[in-house]
Parts: C-alpha cells; sequence; structure tokens
C-alpha cells in the first residue's frame, strides 16, 4: 500500500497536500491544469523535494527520509532518461548494477529487457541514434529490469505523436503486469488516462484528490474538472 | 522549487577552509610577528607605484582592445579565426618569455632603437614604469580584446536586424546598440586586468626595480630574499592583500566571466562600413597582430641558434618545472571539480568566497605566509617545489572553478535526478557519468593550469636555491645576467613545453570525451 498521509508541501505562493493510499499494482493518472502540481507530487514521491509535513509510506515502512536511489520505484521524466554518452545495453545495465560490473546472467537479462520492448540489436547504439519512441522504450526497458513495485511516470510521452503513444501506454500496461508494478503517470490528456485502463487523482487548488476510476471521472465530472476538459 | 536539503560534502567543506586558511595565512602571519610591524617610507612609494602602474596598464589595455574587437566583431577575413585564437595565447605565455621579447624589440639594443638611432633621433628606455605598463598592455590586451568581442556577439540578432532595418549609419549603431554594451562590459574588463597587473611579479623583476618603479610584489621579494626583514615581508604582504582584496571583489562585482573557450562567431554579422572605416578597421588589426608577433619572432630569432648548446642549468630546470605544472594541473582541476560539484549540488557562499579569494592574493604574499610558517621548523629552500605546487593550485583555482562551474550546473540539472534515482553515487558515479560528461571542460582547465604553472615566476624566486630553480626561473636568471641569447633559448624552450602541456591536456579531454 502506498500511503500519502497529509503529506504536504508548501513553497511561497504554493501549496500541495495529498491525503489518500493505493493498493500495489494499482494504475493512476495524475491529470489537471498546468502548474497545479503534478509533476511536484511525482517528485515529493521520488524523494527529489522533501515535503514540509506530513508522511509517505509504502508498505508501512516511512520512506520520508529516504534518499531517491534507495526508494522502491523507478521514475520516467519528460525526457534525458538515457544518459548520452553510454550506450543504450550500458544505459539498461545501470538498472541493474550502478557501478556497471556486469555478470553475464545480468548481461543476457539486459539482452532479454531489450527484446522485450522490440529493441532487439540495439543494444551497441547511443541514444542519439534512437528515435523518440525507441528511447522510450529503452527506458521502459530499464523499468523492467528495475522491477521496483512504484512506477512513476512524469509525462515521458509527451513528445510523441498520438500513434506511438498509445503503443508505449500499452508497452507501460505491459511492464506494469510483468513486475506488479504500482503505476502513477502524469498526464494532461485524458485521453491518456483511460489508456491507462484504471484510475485518476484529479489535482487542483492545491490538492490532490483522491483517485476515481477514470470512466467515472469523465462520466460524472465535478466543476472543476469540467472546466479543465472544457465541457461546458 | 526548492531542492531536498542535503548536507555539504565533507571533502568540498575541508577544501574551502584549506584554502581559506592558506590565502589568510599571511595575515595571520603578520598578526603574529606584529611587534616588528614596520613599513618605511618607500614601501609606500611602492604602494603608490603599484596602483598606478595597474590602473595604467588596464586603461591602455582596455581602451586599446576597443577598436580591434570592433574589427573583429564586424569584419570577415581569411585568418580572422586564426587571429582570435591567437589572442587566447598571451593568457598562457610565460611572462618572462614576454618580457624577453619586448626586450629584443625595444630595448637598448632592439629593433625599434636602432631605428631611432639610424634617423638621428635618440633612443628611448623600457625600463621603469613605462616598460612595465608596455609589457602589461602586451600579455593583457589580447585578453580584453577577447572580453570585449564577446560584449559585441553578444548584442542580440534581432537588435542588430532592427537597426539594419532601420537604416542606422555607423555612427547611429554605436550611440544606440554598442556605446550601451561598452559601458556594460568595459568596467569588468578593466578590473580583472587591474587585479591581474597589480599581482605581476615577472615583468616587475625584469622591467622595473630601483626606488621609483617597485611594485609591492618586488618589494616583499627584496625584503625576504636580500634583506631577510620578515616583518616588513608581512606588513607587505597584508598591505597588498588588502588592496588586491578590494580590486578583486570590484572585479567581482563588475565582471563577467572571460569565455575562454566559446566560439566567438555568429551566423549574422554587423554592418561593415566602407571607406575609411575599413581602413581604420585594418590598421587596428594589422598593428594588434604586429605588437603581438614581432616580440616572439624575435625571441625565436634569438633562441633558435642557441637551443644545441643549452646552459646546464636548462634541463633539470625543465624537468622539474614540467613535475611542478603537472602536478599542480592534477591537484588543481581535482579540487576544482570537488568544489564545482558541490556547489552545483547546492550552492554555498562558502564554498563561492573560498573559490574566488585567491583572485585577491599573489603568489610572494601566499609564499611570505608559508615562508613565515615553515621557517622556524625547516629550511625553507627544502619545501620550495612543494610550496611553488600549493601556490600554484591555489592561484589557478578560481579560474577553474569558474571554468567548472557552469558545467556541473549544466550536468547537475539535465542528469542529477537520473543519477540520483538510479543510485548512481560515489565511485560509479564518477566513472560512469561525470568523467565522461566533464572530460572536455576538465581537460581544458587542466591545460590552463598546467601553462600558468609552467610559466609562473613568483614564490619559487623566494625560496628556490639553484638546485631547486625552475625554468622561469633560469631563464630570468640567464636575462638577469645578460646572457640574451641563452636566455632566449631557453624561454623558446619554456614556451614549447608551456603550450604543449596545454595542448596534451585539453586533446586528452576532448578525445576521452568524444
Amino acid at each position: 500500500m502506498l500511503q500519502l498521509d497529509r503529506l504536504t508541501y508548501a513553497q511561497a505562493g504554493f501549496q500541495l497536500t495529498a491525503d489518500w493510499s493505493a493498493p500495489p499494482g494499482s494504475r493512476i493518472a495524475i491529470m489537471g491544469p498546468s502548474g497545479a502540481g503534478k509533476s511536484t507530487l511525482l517528485s515529493i514521491i521520488a524523494g527529489f523535494l522533501a515535503p514540509s509535513a506530513g508522511k509517505l509510506r509504502w508498505m508501512g515502512v516511512d520512506l520520508t527520509t529516504v534518499s531517491p536511489g534507495e526508494r522502491p520505484l523507478t521514475i520516467l521524466f519528460q525526457d534525458q532518461n538515457l544518459f548520452p554518452h553510454l550506450s543504450v545495453s550500458q544505459n539498461l545495465g545501470l538498472g541493474l548494477r550502478p557501478d556497471l560490473r556486469l555478470t553475464s546472467p545480468e548481461r543476457d537479462k539486459v539482452d532479454v529487457a531489450l527484446a522485450r520492448v522490440g529493441l532487439t540489436g540495439l543494444g551497441a547504439r547511443r541514444p542519439a541514434e534512437l528515435s523518440g519512441g525507441q528511447a522510450s522504450r529503452a527506458a521502459l526497458a530499464r523499468a523492467l529490469l528495475r522491477a521496483r513495485p512504484i512506477l512513476l511516470l512524469d509525462e515521458p510521452f509527451a513528445a510523441l505523436g498520438p500513434a506511438l503513444r498509445a503503443e508505449m501506454l500499452a508497452l507501460v500496461r505491459d511492464v506494469a503486469e510483468a513486475t506488479g508494478a504500482l503505476v502513477l503517470m502524469v498526464t494532461h490528456d485524458p485521453q491518456d488516462a483511460l489508456s491507462l485502463q484504471g484510475m485518476t487523482a484529479f489535482v487542483a487548488e492545491g490538492i490532490v484528490q483522491a483517485p476515481i476510476p477514470t470512466a467515472e471521472l469523465m462520466a460524472h465530472p465535478a466543476p472543476a474538472v469540467r472546466a479543465y476538459l472544457g465541457r461546458t | 522549487m526548492a531542492s531536498r536539503a542535503r548536507p555539504l560534502n565533507p571533502a568540498a567543506r575541508a577544501l574551502a577552509v584549506l584554502l581559506l586558511a592558506l590565502v589568510l595565512a599571511p595575515l595571520a602571519a603578520v598578526a603574529w610577528r606584529g611587534a616588528d610591524l614596520s613599513l618605511v617610507r618607500a614601501d609606500w612609494s611602492a604602494v603608490r607605484f603599484s596602483v598606478t602602474q595597474a590602473v595604467l596598464s588596464a586603461a591602455f589595455s582596455t581602451l586599446l582592445a576597443i577598436p580591434v574587437a570592433r574589427a573583429l566583431a564586424r569584419r570577415r577575413f581569411p585568418g580572422r579565426a586564426g587571429l582570435i585564437t591567437l589572442m587566447g595565447a598571451p593568457f598562457l605565455l610565460p611572462a618572462v618569455v614576454a618580457v624577453l621579447g619586448l626586450l629584443a624589440v625595444f630595448g637598448r639594443s632592439g629593433l625599434l632603437n636602432s631605428a631611432l638611432t639610424a634617423v638621428g633621433l635618440p633612443p628611448i628606455s623600457i625600463y621603469g614604469m613605462q616598460g612595465v605598463v608596455l609589457a602589461h598592455v602586451f600579455l593583457n590586451l589580447p585578453l580584453a580584446t577577447r572580453m570585449i568581442l564577446q560584449g559585441w556577439l553578444s548584442i542580440p540578432a534581432e537588435r542588430v536586424r532592427l537597426a539594419q532595418s532601420l537604416g542606422f549609419g555607423p555612427s547611429d549603431t554605436f550611440r544606440h546598440l554598442e556605446a550601451a554594451m561598452l559601458r556594460d562590459v568595459l568596467p569588468g574588463v578593466a578590473t580583472v586586468i587591474l587585479v591581474i597587473c597589480l599581482t605581476s611579479f615577472a615583468v616587475v623583476i625584469t622591467l622595473g626595480g630601483g626606488p621609483r618603479a617597485t611594485t609591492i610584489e618586488l618589494a616583499i621579494y627584496q625584503a625576504v630574499r636580500f634583506e631577510f626583514d620578515l616583518g616588513r615581508a608581512a606588513s607587505l604582504a597584508g598591505l597588498q592583500l588588502l588592496i588586491g582584496g578590494l580590486a578583486a571583489l570590484a572585479a567581482w562585482r563588475l565582471g563577467r566571466p572571460a569565455g575562454f573557450g566559446a566560439g566567438l562567431d555568429r551566423d549574422l554579422p554587423f554592418a561593415a562600413p566602407p571607406g575609411w572605416r575599413q581602413w581604420g578597421d585594418a590598421g587596428a588589426l594589422a598593428a594588434v597582430t604586429l605588437f603581438m608577433i614581432l616580440p616572439l619572432a624575435a625571441v625565436a630569432l634569438r633562441g633558435l641558434p642557441g637551443l644545441s648548446d643549452l646552459p646546464h642549468s636548462v634541463l633539470p630546470a625543465a624537468g622539474r618545472s614540467i613535475l611542478v605544472a603537472v602536478l599542480s594541473a592534477l591537484l588543481a582541476t581535482t579540487a576544482a571539480l570537488v568544489l564545482a560539484l558541490a556547489s552545483a549540488r547546492r550552492p554555498s557562499p562558502g564554498i563561492e568566497v573560498a573559490a574566488t579569494l585567491p583572485l585577491a592574493t599573489s603568489g610572494l604574499v601566499l609564499g611570505t605566509g608559508l615562508f613565515l610558517l615553515v621557517q622556524p621548523f625547516a629550511p625553507p629552500m627544502r619545501l620550495a617545489l612543494p610550496v611553488t605546487i600549493l601556490v600554484n593550485v591555489v592561484l589557478s583555482l578560481p579560474y577553474l572553478y569558474r571554468i567548472l562551474l557552469p558545467e556541473t550546473r549544466a550536468l547537475q540539472a539535465g542528469y542529477g535526478r537520473l543519477a540520483d534515482s538510479l543510485s548512481l553515487v560515489g565511485w560509479s558515479r564518477l566513472r560512469w557519468l561525470i568523467l565522461p560528461r566533464l572530460a572536455r571542460p576538465l581537460g581544458f582547465g587542466a591545460g590552463i593550469a598546467a601553462a600558468l604553472s609552467m610559466g609562473d615566476l613568483g614564490v619559487i624566486a623566494l625560496f628556490a636555491g639553484e638546485r631547486q630553480a625552475t625554468l622561469p626561473l633560469v631563464v630570468s636568471q640567464l636575462a638577469g645576467a645578460y646572457r640574451m641569447e641563452a636566455a632566449a633559448s631557453a624561454a623558446l624552450i619554456l614556451v614549447a613545453l608551456s603550450f604543449a602541456l596545454f595542448w596534451v591536456f585539453d586533446a586528452g579531454g576532448r578525445h576521452a570525451a568524444a
């Protein structure tokens, strides 16, 4: 269980609170107007920002003071998910061992992960030699290797076209099923939230509301959601 | 967004404290020796001369650089890129070599005086105030030109296009675009050069001297070396630190970092006015090229024949110099990297101050402090080389820190979170992220440090005996004994080694980054 226990982040002129929890394996889209604090929430959960009050727990263990790399999660950013000076295989290998001293079974695991996301044979390439979609696949392959129980996605597919994005979301569902991970995905697109086939937590006016099934949110939108979706 | 509060890296903190202690050691020594504090009237004239020559040098370098920078900004011609690169060289040129070259052109039997005598005019003297200022202009005019050129190129292209569409002539462009830029840029340029000239030693020991042309640096040297009046040396060092500190503070407030490696080029050139302005630009460029190349060519011509018959002291001194330069470069680069990484992760005023303060001090001041600390326990001569390395590290650190800081900041902004989220810490982070991403600036910075340290003539003059002499000291001693051919040969070797070291480090970094 991921527990956001009155988690609060306050900065001059900005405040964000979240007070809900989510069971392992659930898939939650975080949606809301820009500047509402969607990415801030992910940064707090990932450990890049310290909350000003409240607790973050995973399976009852307090994560609030745990360093980012030690948390039971993998995060995909909007861009820069791969180190440009390392090969694709090395980038994946970092997910297994940060010192990159991979054993031969570990190297096999890297190849299997590459195959799983459809990048067979591209391990020796540099990220600059990949298309945007291929780079996203490589980052997802690393998430697969790390197999952490939480997967955070901070609009990693925002730069891709609609067809590719649908493909990536299918791959995310795949990876989540394979690792049993709880997915939290920031998006501003209702279509993405629907494709995730799970719940949506709407962020507005400094509050991250508890997630409810996305279909239900869309069918009976609250006034703030209605305004965001542009339905009058 | 405020980032997670992280404790400051203990290595960075220790380094910052050590730097502060080293820079402030002479002050402590002054306090400690307070009993025999003694400044004589000659010392006040040294203060006056130091400040006057530095102000004149800064003013001439800056003012003369304006037409050169403008010509480079608005003209395109074959060899322009080469000329701009050449402008970067004097920063790495050992000052003793520059002085030898200027002596060959402007000295008693130099080119200029031979020409003057030939047409029956009285000869001019290069010694004293005019010589010191001339040498400082020679060494700093190129730096000023590059900094001002950068100002020209920072005028936004949209504004240049707007000026052209409004039909601005050269004088309108100057009034509305260039004058404002110069007002912004010149104070910084002038104060940076002022700081450099305040602490110059190699130039003054050769071209200055005597009661009317002694700087504080030279007075410190004489107090330690000839009169062994350590109390007076300490008082002078404190005075120099005070004046240098004020100037460095002004430079830090007014200045912007000089772009050493930045590509000084862009697509949209400024309008290139024809007519007399074209001739003016050509004249400025020709004059500065001649001014820079003639002295160096003179050293080369004088030194080449003697290369096969070098004095015995040259080769061992060259070996010592290379050792000092390589060790200084490695230590200074490591220290600057530690500080720049810590500062990029969490900005800290303590680190900023520690990495900037050495600009206020000088080799002789640091040397005096260390001399006073060492002297009760060991003969200073025995520690000449370690002390020289330490002083070189401290003095080159501010430059390296400025070179590395933007790079570590960009690295932290671009990949810090990704690396954190993958537990890429410690040795793994260094091996797989920092070294490969920063290889280029690290190599460049180490090259600068190596060349600066190779050519430095400062603290070593204070400490060294015959068997500790570095190559710049040998060059200066040969010139002092009027063995000009031998001095020129040794100077040639010194220049070659300085630039070779720079090239090896710089190319190594570029190669590792590729």
